[in-house]
């Protein structure tokens, strides 16, 4: 589902040159800004999210939660995650919502650890796409993920995630989501205005009651196209396990870099049977911790 | 709303209460949220849960469902003992300095009643509850509030309104001169008629023991934190801390910042409903909040054109335009207006524009709308056609009365009353013994699929003739939606409807004109107002939308000329405001607050400009509010005595001293030319234009003050006055369906504390049809604390059967920190609160097991048929149940 109005900066497991899709002068990074502080969990996001991407609404059940299901699926990209704890300070309860999706990482762990040519491509805009075309099934993505964000469709062997709706951002309009979005707590824009608003509001919240608020932009991934401000940006773990420090595993660096270049002069073969187990096996259960 | 949805973007404190609108108002909700964004503005948020609303609070107080008067007179209590009001605005626009009669009591007098009750009728004789007699008795030698004193040397009479959003009220009805008819004997006219005193008695230095001010300063003087804390729950510094920030708008005298009050049906749903929202109205007027951009008492409506239900007569006792209902007594015109109409009531310094004075042009031209030319002067403009009320026909009467076998036929539209309850199988038994049912929906609903609440061989020995018919839904309608902002906003159909569906309007005007057709043909009892109903569309069985909205607005009979302007309207075209509605029958108005929503113009509701002089989100040519386009109301008491704007910075409107007017970038809501040494009061519905901190005679029908009273099924006594639990005029029901628990310190299995609510991710009982509202929240859940899941070793998931006096409910457990047990009294309550979605009609529900499926019962099962006494709400919110896993 590469799109043709957007300029591609990067292609998985892709020998050679780019094909460049629109003019540069199209292209700036764009970015998702979520205010936590200002959502209410109302869900309009996730009903946008599939009506546009046009997957069934599915039975569901309750759980003791507000939200919708324990975790996102490959047809459901978008998912609100509710978290009630007591406040650090014993002043009283503090109801924490996050929309949880794809984070577009400027360094993106997925396109990385990805083995086929062609199936994840990051736009010049930062947006980082799959196409389930080229996708081989393999999974890798999924341990390259700092996120734990894409999901295997077990009926075709490929994975899905959101695609910041890479479609409607190439033909101008902003995402499902931040279209739906009641209050305003989703904004979407260039990377450089989200920032400024969100340093903007941290620094508001910072003056009323919230002296840890901040932005999430994580360095580790080199920055993301989907940011946050948090009330607590000290402790992002309470957002339902938003991790602190996301970064790719080490070993996704090691292949893709050093490691590649020894594989191309035909040295790979034994390293890689030793780390296709690992990321068969895999470092940690991120699945089983991501859940509330 | 006085105010409206975005002018909450212009607020610096909120609170809201007895309301959800991060979950029940999500898109409004944007204007708080944009309040603390853009102002810093801080919300206070108190329910009996932690909502969603709650989670971007800046503080949060749990209280038990029920006892919101107690939290509310205990921000009254504090605000009077901490000097955190606007003393010039509540001497000049309020009732504080007026003087009560002096046979009036308060409750902490006569354990627990206000003076004039009859403990056997269960009613108030309210006489007592009046202004005395006197003018000016401020004390001489006291220093009254110096600016207010010189003000009320009266300047020469102004000259009459010209050009005016308002029309100059008549000096004195035409109509009135002849006798007014004797009441019918039994029937006894509302007491609104006995009069209030023509030259009432005030001190301006507020301190005559029977003025306003000390009366409300002595009966909320009890309501000190600790009584708060006791009856609400809530622990006494949050209680404090809360009432100490709303309050803070008028720390060290400042006058410029404002503060909301927000709230919903949280607030309604109780059998002392309408006198939470007074309490809401007496702190708003004390701190002055109410006429300003940020400000005011807003209620949010639950639907999406409730409003328009509303001003268009969906109460029983109101025609459109909140015109009251005739009763028996109204043997004529003259009568009836007499009744109605009311009559400036004030000290003689004062001025009053007394606005309902104009009340017989509206009815006059209501009854042109209604019955065109057979309305003439000779048959009293057809009055004789209106039925009259000869008792209360409220909800729960009807239900009440099918119950017991006296109405036979229900014809439900654009609602789900068996799913509504109160006390659904009572609907249900009740719909049992009715001879015929029409239900028009989109849906095959609760209501119409009520015997499937009955087991099989049941079911065959109910004969109700049921009829569905298929409406339009929302989206398949052209017209106007009222919002809560009281704007009217065209909309266009999106979709045709689907199959046989029809316009609802288009429904029911075949059935009319076929009963129409039956009257002519084979006469009847009283066929007169049948047949001459002013019918005059293009398409007799579908009238335009267009026809319909022209015909609300109003059209002039005669040529007409504005005596002050030289303006003309001449015979045919739309009137451009109520000021032109005349009480002779030259004008037509189906609601007078339309008028001027329809112009020779073309419709205002149309119109989309984003023009917003001023700054403050008024936006006077987007869509159209009523009245007169004003989209604050009251907003006269936005500036001070000297008609300057309080804040500078959020100027709304302003008396301009060059051209000898008001002037601003919001229709000012008082008499243009009015003077500000004229002292006209800027609350012109009201008799005396001022805000009501006392409710004079019959205004209320629980007393001119409000008193915390516990629910009618209460874990504890009246901490006030255990003689007096609960209202004193609360309406119940007598049949064997008809039962409430025993309650207070006598109680008994009922000790659990229920509150009702919806939840963002459903719309009322139509949701559970539509697989993205099911996939979010797909079943019946209760949500309870974990302390009392514990203490009954219950489990998230479990499955949970909830009885009370009535009824059952079942759902699952969904255990949570957002509810917490209470100390009540000093005893442990635990409190529950259920989302009202679920029955037996859905896309679940249809897939249920027939075995099970009498379980899936609407959740109105369980509340109680107890009625407010003024707006005859049912007590939805805090009546007690038990709870044990099923």
């Amino acid at each position: 589902m590469a799109n043709d109005n957007l300029q591609i900066k990067a292609i998985s497991a892709h020998p050679g040159a780019v094909a460049s899709g629109a003019s540069p002068e199209s292209s700036y990074e764009v970015c998702k800004l979520i205010d936590t502080t200002t959502c209410i969990g109302c869900k309009a996001c996730e009903v946008a999210c599939l009506e546009w991407n046009g997957y069934e609404f599915r039975e569901t059940t309750f759980d003791n939660t507000y939200q919708t299901m324990p975790d996102t699926e490959w047809n459901y990209w978008n998912l609100i995650r509710f978290s009630e704890r007591e406040k650090d300070d014993g002043t009283g309860l503090e109801w924490l919502m996050r929309k949880d999706q794809c984070m577009h990482c400027a360094d993106p762990g997925c396109l990385a650890a990805c083995p086929a040519d062609g199936a994840i491509v990051q736009y010049e805009n930062g947006i980082v796409d799959f196409n389930q075309e080229h996708c081989i099934g393999c999974q890798y993505c999924v341990t390259g993920c700092p996120f734990n964000i894409p999901r295997l469709n077990p009926s075709t062997k490929t994975v899905f995630k959101c695609s910041l709706c890479s479609d409607r951002v190439g033909a101008g309009l902003e995402p499902a989501c931040v279209k739906s979005c009641p209050t305003g707590c989703l904004h979407f824009g260039s990377k450089e205005d989200m920032k400024f608003e969100a340093e903007k509001r941290s620094k508001q919240l910072q003056a009323n009651g919230f002296p840890d608020a901040g932005v999430y932009d994580p360095a580790g991934v080199g920055g993301t196209h989907v940011i946050y401000v948090l009330h607590d940006a000290k402790n992002p773990e309470k957002y339902s396990g938003l991790p602190k420090n996301p970064t790719i595993p080490i070993m996704v660096t090691l292949w893709k870099h050093p490691l590649k270049w020894l594989g191309n002069i035909g040295m790979i073969f034994g390293i890689a049977g030793v780390l296709t187990h690992y990321l068969r096996v895999g470092p940690k259960d991120v699945k089983q911790e991501a859940k509330r | 709303m006085t105010n409206g949805w975005i002018d909450i973007k212009n607020t610096d404190m909120m609170l809201i209460m007895g309301g959800n609108p991060a979950e029940n108002h999500p898109c409004g909700f944007k204007w708080p949220i944009e309040a603390k964004r853009v102002r810093n503005a801080k919300m206070i948020v108190v329910d009996p849960r932690f909502t969603r609303t709650a989670s971007v609070a800046d503080h949060f107080v749990q209280i038990r469902a029920g006892s919101d008067i107690a939290f509310l007179g205990g921000i009254v209590n504090y605000a009077l003992q901490n000097n955190r009001i606007n003393k010039e605005y509540v001497v000049n626009y309020t009732n504080a300095a007026l003087i009560v009669q002096e046979g009036f009591k308060l409750p902490d007098n006569i354990d627990g009643v206000f003076s004039g009750y009859d403990p056997v009728a269960m009613t108030y004789k309210n006489a007592s509850w009046n202004y005395e007699e006197g003018g000016d008795l401020t004390p001489k030698g006291a220093v009254p509030i110096a600016a207010v004193a010189s003000t009320l040397v009266k300047p020469p009479a102004a000259k009459p309104a010209a050009g005016a959003a308002h029309a100059a009220p008549a000096a004195k009805p035409a109509k009135m001169a002849k006798p007014v008819a004797k009441p019918a004997a039994g029937a006894t006219p509302p007491a609104i008629i006995a009069s209030l005193p023509a030259n009432t008695a005030y001190d301006l230095s507020l301190t005559h023991p029977r003025c306003v001010y000390q009366l409300l300063k002595q009966h909320f003087s009890r309501y000190t934190p600790e009584m708060v804390a006791s009856i609400t729950g809530a622990k006494a510094d949050a209680f404090t801390k809360a009432a100490d920030m709303y309050t803070s708008v008028r720390k060290d005298g400042d006058t410029k910042k404002v503060g909301t009050i927000i709230y919903s049906v949280g607030w309604t749903q109780h059998t002392v409903g309408a006198q939470i929202i007074r309490t809401a109205a007496i702190i708003q007027l004390l701190l002055g909040n109410v006429g300003r951009a940020g400000g005011g008492v807003n209620a949010l409506r639950g639907h999406s054109n409730i409003q328009g239900a509303t001003d268009m007569a969906g109460i029983w006792d109101n025609l459109p335009g909140y015109l009251k209902v005739p009763v028996p007594a109204d043997t004529t015109l003259d009568a009836y207006l007499a009744r109605i109409t009311l009559k400036s009531a004030k000290p003689k310094e004062w001025d009053s524009f007394n606005y309902w004075s104009n009340t017989p042009k509206f009815a006059v031209s209501l009854l042109k709308a209604l019955y065109g030319d057979k309305a003439t002067p000779e048959n009293e403009f057809a009055f004789h056609y209106l039925p009259k009320a000869d008792r209360k026909y409220s909800w729960v009467e009807i239900w009440d009365g099918m119950y017991n076998g006296k109405v036979k036929g229900l014809m439900a539209w654009g609602m789900n009353g068996v799913a509504i309850g109160p006390n659904s199988q009572k609907n249900i038994d009740a719909l049992k013994k009715a001879d015929w049912l029409v239900v028009c929906d989109i849906y095959p609903e609760e209501t119409s699929s009520f015997w499937e609440m009955s087991k099989e061989d049941e079911q065959k020995k109910i004969m109700t003739s049921v009829y569905r018919l298929p409406g339009a839904g929302f989206a398949e309608k052209d017209g106007t939606f009222v919002n809560s902002a009281r704007w009217l906003k065209w909309k266009y159909a999106a979709l045709p409807t689907p199959g046989d569906a029809k316009l609802d309007h288009e429904i029911l005007a075949r059935i009319f004109l076929k009963v129409q057709e039956l009257y002519k043909k084979e006469g009847g009892k009283f066929p007169d107002p049948i047949l001459n109903v002013s019918w005059a569309y293009n398409n007799r069985n579908v009238p335009s939308f267009t026809e319909m909205a022209k015909e609300i607005n109003g059209k002039a009979l005669a040529d007409l000329k504005d005596a002050n302007t030289g303006q003309e309207i001449k015979t045919g075209q739309q009137v451009p405001g109520f000021a032109w509605l005349k009480d002779d029958g030259s004008t037509s108005c189906a609601n007078w607050l339309y008028a001027g929503s329809w112009t020779e113009a073309g419709s205002q509701a149309q119109r989309r400009g984003l023009d917003d002089p001023g700054g403050l989100g008024t936006y006077p040519s987007y869509a159209w509010s009523w009245p007169a386009n004003r989209r604050v109301l009251y907003n006269r008491a936005s500036c001070n005595i000297d008609g300057k704007p309080w804040d500078p910075d959020r100027r709304q409107v302003w008396w301009n001293d060059g051209t000898q007017r008001w002037a601003g970038n919001d229709v000012p809501d008082i008499k243009v030319d009015a003077h500000p040494k004229d002292h006209m009061g800027p609350f012109i519905m009201t008799p005396e234009g001022m805000g009501r901190l006392f409710v004079p005679l019959g205004g209320m029908a629980d007393g001119p003050f409000p008193e915390h009273y516990e629910p009618m099924e209460s874990p504890t006594d009246n901490l006030f006055h255990p003689k007096q639990a609960n209202n004193p005029v609360v309406k119940k029901y007598k049949t064997d369906k008809d039962k409430y628990a025993v309650t207070g310190s006598k109680g008994g299995e009922f000790d659990v504390v229920c509150t009702t609510y919806r939840l963002t991710e459903h719309y009322h009982y139509w949701t559970k049809n539509n697989p993205a509202n099911v996939q979010l929240v797909p079943e019946p859940f209760i949500e309870i604390s974990e302390d009392m899941a514990n203490d009954r070793g219950i489990k998230g998931g479990d499955k949970l059967k909830v009885s009370s006096a009535r009824g059952e409910y079942y759902g699952k457990a969904m255990v949570t920190k957002r509810i917490k047990s209470l100390m009540i009294n000093n005893k442990k309550v635990y409190p529950i609160g259920i989302p009202i979605h679920w029955a037996y009609k859905g896309i679940r529900e249809d897939k249920e097991d027939k075995a099970t499926s009498l379980n899936l019962r609407p959740l109105n099962n369980l509340s109680p048929v107890a009625i407010d006494p003024n707006a005859y709400t049912p007590e939805f919110k805090g009546f007690l149940v038990k709870v044990e896993k099923a």
